[in-house]
This record gives C-alpha cells, sequence and structure tokens, in this order.
C-alpha cells in the first residue's frame, strides 16, 4: 500500500506521526494527505488530537516518530522552509490587543521582511479586501469577538502562504461572523491556497472541505469526501404515526426503502430506520407510506450528527 | 496562483535547500519587534506615566512620611540617600510587566503565531528587551528630573552620573529576561501578574530606604547580598555621595542565566 507520503501531488503529506505529551499518546501513528489547492477539514472531538497534529505541522510542537513534510520540506529539519510557506490562525485570536488592527498587520509585515513600506501597503490591501478598513485604526481591544477572529485569519495571510493551517477558525462564533469565515477561507481556496482545518461540527467541514479526515484517539478512522462520509455513515428516518396499530406496516415500507432494520416504538407510536442508501428523499418517503395507507403525523430526514458518526465508526460515544 | 511544488519534484529542491541556509536577518526582526512595543505606548501614553507613580509613591511615603522620621546615614538629607535607591526600583521594576507580557503572549497565542514565522531565535524577546530600553530610559529621566527638584544631586560629575545611569539601565535590561523566563514559567497572565508583586518585597530587603546596618544579622545579610542593594550602593558611589563591580557582575549572572533560558523555553513551549 501506497503512504500518503507517496502521494506525489500532496502538498501536506503526514505519514506514520506520533506524538507525545507526558503520558499522553495524543498522536498514533496519523496519516493525512492533502493536495495542492484544496481544504481538508480534519473533523474530531476535543482529545481526537486535531491540534496537536496541527501544532506539529507548523512546526510548533516536534514529532516523536513519523514523517511530516510541508511543500516538500521537512518540519523538523527544515522548519524555516516550512515556516516561509505557511500561514497558521490557532484557537486563540492571536493579536496583540494594545495596537491598531493596522499595525498588527504591518508588523506580520516586517517579520516576513517584506520591508516597513511593503509592509504597510500589503496590510491596507487585506484590510481593505476583507472589509475590516473601517476599524483598521482601532485598537484591537476593542474589536469584537467575530472581528478578532477574522483579523486573526487575515494576519496569516501576509504573506500569501502556500499552506494554511486553521485550529477551530470558527469556535465560538455567532453563526454571521461565522460565515464571513466561511466566504474567507472560500476565496482562499479559489486563489489556491491549501488549507488544513481543524473543526468539531460536521456541517463546517461539509461547506468548506473537499476532504474531510475523521480522526479520533490519535488516529485517522474515515477519509473522503463529504458525500463519501455520509454514504458511510448514512442518515436517520423518524416517522410518527397516528395509529399504533400501522407500526407494523410502516416498519415494513421503511425497511424497504432505506434497506436497513427499522426499530418501532409502540408506546410513542414510532419508527426509526437507519439508511445507508443517501438517495432516499422526504418526498419519495412520504409518498410511499401514504400509499401504503400509513397516517403520518411527523416525517423525519435527519443527517446523522458528529456523536452519530463516531458512534457508528467507533463503536464509542465521541 | 502558481503551481504549487509537489512533494516528488520538492524533495529533490528541498534537500538542496538544506545546504544553503535560510537568510536571516535577526537586525530587522529585532526592530520589527521593538516598533510593536513602541507602538503600544504611542497607542496607550499612559503606561509611561503609571510606570513612573509606583516611584512617585515611594517618595512621598519614604521621603516625606517616614522620612521626616528616618536619619540618613553621616547626617545627609534623607531624600538625597533615598533617590539613587528609587532609581534603583526603577530597574527593578522591569520584572514585573515583562513578566506579565510574557505570559499574555503565551496565553493569547502570540507566541505560536510568532514561533510559526521564520524569525530568528531569540529575536522576539530581543526586540521587546530593546523597546524596554527606550521606555525605561524616558522614566529615568523623568525620575531624575523628579530627584533634582527634590534636592538630591550627583556630586561627582555629569560622567559618573552618566555611568550610574547606564549602570541603572543594563540592570533593568537584564532583569527584563529574568521577567521573561518567570513569564514564560507561569504561562498564564494572572498568574504572571500575580507572582510579580513578590518583587516588591526584594526591593524592599535592601538598602534602599534605610542603610542594612540596623537590621538584624540574617536580614542583614540577605539585604546586603541582595542585587538592588549592590546597585544601590554602586549608583551612592558614582553619583557621589558616600562599588560598581558587584553590580555587574550580577547583571552578567542574570543575563547568562535567565537569556538564553527564556529563549530556549519561548522556543520550546509545547514541543
Amino acid at each position: 500500500m501506497k503512504t500518503p507520503y507517496d502521494v506525489p501531488s500532496s502538498v501536506i503529506a503526514v505519514a506514520g506521526l506520533h506524538k507525545h505529551y507526558g503520558k499522553t499518546h495524543a498522536l498514533r501513528g496519523l496519516d493525512l494527505a492533502v493536495p495542492a489547492g484544496t481544504v481538508c477539514g480534519l473533523l474530531g472531538p476535543n482529545g481526537a488530537g486535531k491540534t496537536t497534529a496541527v501544532r506539529v505541522l507548523a512546526t510548533l510542537a516536534a514529532p516523536d516518530a513519523g514523517e511530516v513534510r510541508i511543500a516538500g520540506y521537512d518540519v523538523v529539519r527544515q522548519a524555516d522552509e516550512v515556516r516561509r510557506r505557511i500561514g497558521y490562525t490557532g484557537q486563540h485570536a492571536a493579536l496583540d490587543e494594545g495596537i491598531t488592527g493596522r499595525e498588527n498587520l504591518r508588523l506580520l509585515g516586517r517579520l516576513h521582511h517584506l520591508g516597513g513600506r511593503e509592509a504597510a501597503r500589503r496590510a491596507d490591501e487585506l484590510l481593505e479586501r476583507f472589509a475590516l478598513a473601517q476599524a483598521a485604526d482601532r485598537l484591537v481591544r476593542t474589536y469584537s469577538g467575530g472581528m478578532r477572529r477574522r483579523l486573526d485569519l487575515v494576519a496569516s495571510l501576509i504573506t500569501r502562504p502556500s499552506v494554511l493551517f486553521l485550529d477551530e477558525p470558527t469556535t465560538g462564533l455567532d453563526p454571521r461572523s461565522r460565515n464571513e469565515i466561511w466566504s474567507t477561507v472560500r476565496e482562499l481556496a479559489a486563489d489556491g491556497t491549501t488549507v488544513l482545518l481543524t473543526t468539531q461540527y460536521l456541517d463546517e467541514a461539509d461547506h468548506l472541505a473537499g476532504q474531510i479526515t475523521l480522526v479520533d484517539q490519535g488516529v485517522v478512522i474515515a477519509n473522503g469526501s463529504p458525500a463519501q462520509l455520509k454514504e458511510l455513515i448514512g442518515a436517520r428516518i423518524e416517522v410518527q404515526l397516528a395509529d399504533a396499530g400501522r407500526l407494523e406496516v410502516a416498519a415494513r415500507v421503511l425497511a424497504e426503502l432505506a434497506g436497513g432494520e427499522p426499530e418501532t416504538d409502540a408506546d410513542e407510536r414510532r419508527v426509526t430506520v437507519c439508511t445507508t442508501t443517501a438517495a432516499v428523499g422526504l418526498p419519495q418517503l412520504v409518498r410511499a407510506l401514504d400509499s401504503a395507507g400509513v397516517e403520518a403525523l411527523d416525517v423525519a430526514l435527519r443527517t446523522p450528527t458528529l456523536d452519530e458518526v463516531f458512534l457508528t465508526l467507533t463503536g464509542s460515544a465521541a | 496562483m502558481t503551481a504549487m511544488p509537489t512533494t516528488a519534484n520538492a524533495d529533490a529542491t528541498a534537500a538542496t535547500a538544506t545546504a544553503t541556509a535560510v537568510t536571516r536577518r535577526p537586525l530587522t526582526d529585532v526592530w520589527a519587534l521593538t516598533l510593536r512595543v513602541l507602538w503600544y505606548y504611542k497607542n496607550s501614553p499612559g503606561l509611561v506615566s503609571v510606570s513612573l507613580a509606583a516611584p512617585l509613591a515611594m517618595l512621598v511615603v519614604f521621603g516625606y512620611v517616614f522620612g521626616s522620621a528616618i536619619s540618613a546615614p553621616g547626617g545627609e538629607n534623607y531624600r538625597s540617600y533615598l533617590m539613587p535607591g528609587l532609581y534603583v526600583l526603577i530597574a527593578v521594576n522591569a520584572v514585573m510587566p515583562s513578566m506579565v507580557g510574557a505570559a499574555r503572549d503565551l496565553e493569547r497565542g502570540m507566541t505560536d503565531r510568532l514561533r510559526t514565522m521564520p524569525i530568528s531565535r531569540g529575536a522576539t524577546l530581543l526586540g521587546q528587551a530593546l523597546a524596554d530600553m527606550f521606555v525605561s530610559a524616558v522614566v529615568l529621566a523623568a525620575m531624575v528630573g523628579v530627584g533634582l527638584a527634590v534636592g538630591w544631586r550627583a556630586h561627582d560629575g555629569v560622567g559618573r552620573a552618566a555611568a550610574a545611569l547606564g549602570l541603572l539601565l543594563l540592570l533593568r535590561f537584564c532583569l527584563v529576561w529574568l521577567g521573561f523566563y518567570l513569564g514564560l514559567l507561569c504561562g498564564r497572565e494572572e498568574i504572571a501578574a500575580q507572582a510579580g508583586i513578590l518583587v516588591f518585597p526584594i526591593g524592599m530587603v535592601s538598602n534602599v530606604f534605610v542603610p542594612t546596618a540596623g537590621m538584624p544579622a540574617w536580614l542583614r545579610a540577605v539585604a546586603e547580598w541582595n542585587p538592588v542593594s549592590c546597585a544601590a550602593a554602586a549608583c551612592r558611589t558614582l553619583f557621589g555621595d558616600s562599588a560598581g563591580t558587584a553590580t555587574l557582575a550580577w547583571c552578567a549572572a542574570i543575563l547568562l542565566v535567565f537569556a538564553p533560558a527564556a529563549v530556549r523555553k519561548f522556543n520550546r513551549h509545547g514541543r
């Protein structure tokens, strides 16, 4: 079998990555391959090892074993080469609160050796492009949470990095700020930046990532496009009946449609089934029940929650 | 967007890149990080006056309240005795803000961000230490102005007085590194701020406010070996009121231990 390290077009190539923190074995042989210009979502519960993985990839933590290459450069032996090509946005808004937004960007530009004038020009350009110009000369201390995260994200773009690491970029944000971050990430991906983002939210990965890698206890447990993963896990159909006497009929209809083993609950007059075929639609479901003479009070087709994904894939709760 | 190098062909370029090291520009890095702190003070000019507030309060409390009942050695004016000590306290006060600053950067992820950038090793902390020099020079000058206003004089000429002020800035520079190390050790702003208060008694158990001669023997030993006392004694000598080598030794010792320790801690956090 080819290891991800052998995949020729991978900008992020990780093979057999191990990392201990004291007695905690945070990463237990993580493999990952992200092709150039794509967005990969590292999805997993708290403590899965997502942040540790990103810290190793961004040269902040040293791997105990395994091979990690970013744009072809080894994160241990060629850390500086890696650092020239990456942008990193951690879980906290890593900004100096006592200086203005514009000054924060200028500082980072200077540290990337753009020179004072070019750093200033690039800061202005980014502030304009990401709708932060109005607040540019206010102290970051006065920014809202959403603005901070946006500036934080923009701050990692000073040098047009070819690889961008985002560690839980929307955790704790309101829906509007979350959407702003999402559209920024989409724009970057459209420009050709390779993005690796960690998230606890399935819908975030679904919206942004072409590739989702599910991580649990330091290893990858599933990897694929959002559609592939949904197929793997399936959806859940719940039907609430008017008449408990029709439970058997409803169960037969659902079994036929979804191909799973339905569960009936007589007290609640409810039939539940997990579908493995992603093609079952709500209208189709309602029509089938209707023609079988089943009166349904409520029909729900639910995409799985992250908990259910992990329950299915690991056999234990997230 | 240009095409991304692929792992296969970038391997070859990466291998040759190992030999030709990345060009580092330590001076550019240090200057950028110096600017960061100067911008910080520019945005909050009040901070400079705050760092003057503590020594001024000490001047009022000790120079005028307690000072009315304290007689200085050799019958000189107590405030003339006190002032060099207060100048030293300005140097000693470096520890707390540098502790808090280092811990804050660590806690808020600024340290992580800087470490993912191709910045020279140690440039971040050195930049902050140099910026602190600019600010402390202003604070120290203001305090000397206050000293002159309350009757303190440098009796041994401008050269020796300048040497004393230089010694104080050197001491402050060294103590800033101690602060960085302790701040990185604390790791959290809140802890650093509370631990930083412990610097206060270190300033008190010294010859800054009263001569050590009247203290109990065990405390006198502590007070006399306190680098704060050495520095105050050195300044008094240089100002011509009543030996600088001990202070220089202290400075060297502090810097040699804590500058490398702080840089190491900065670069290894969470590795």
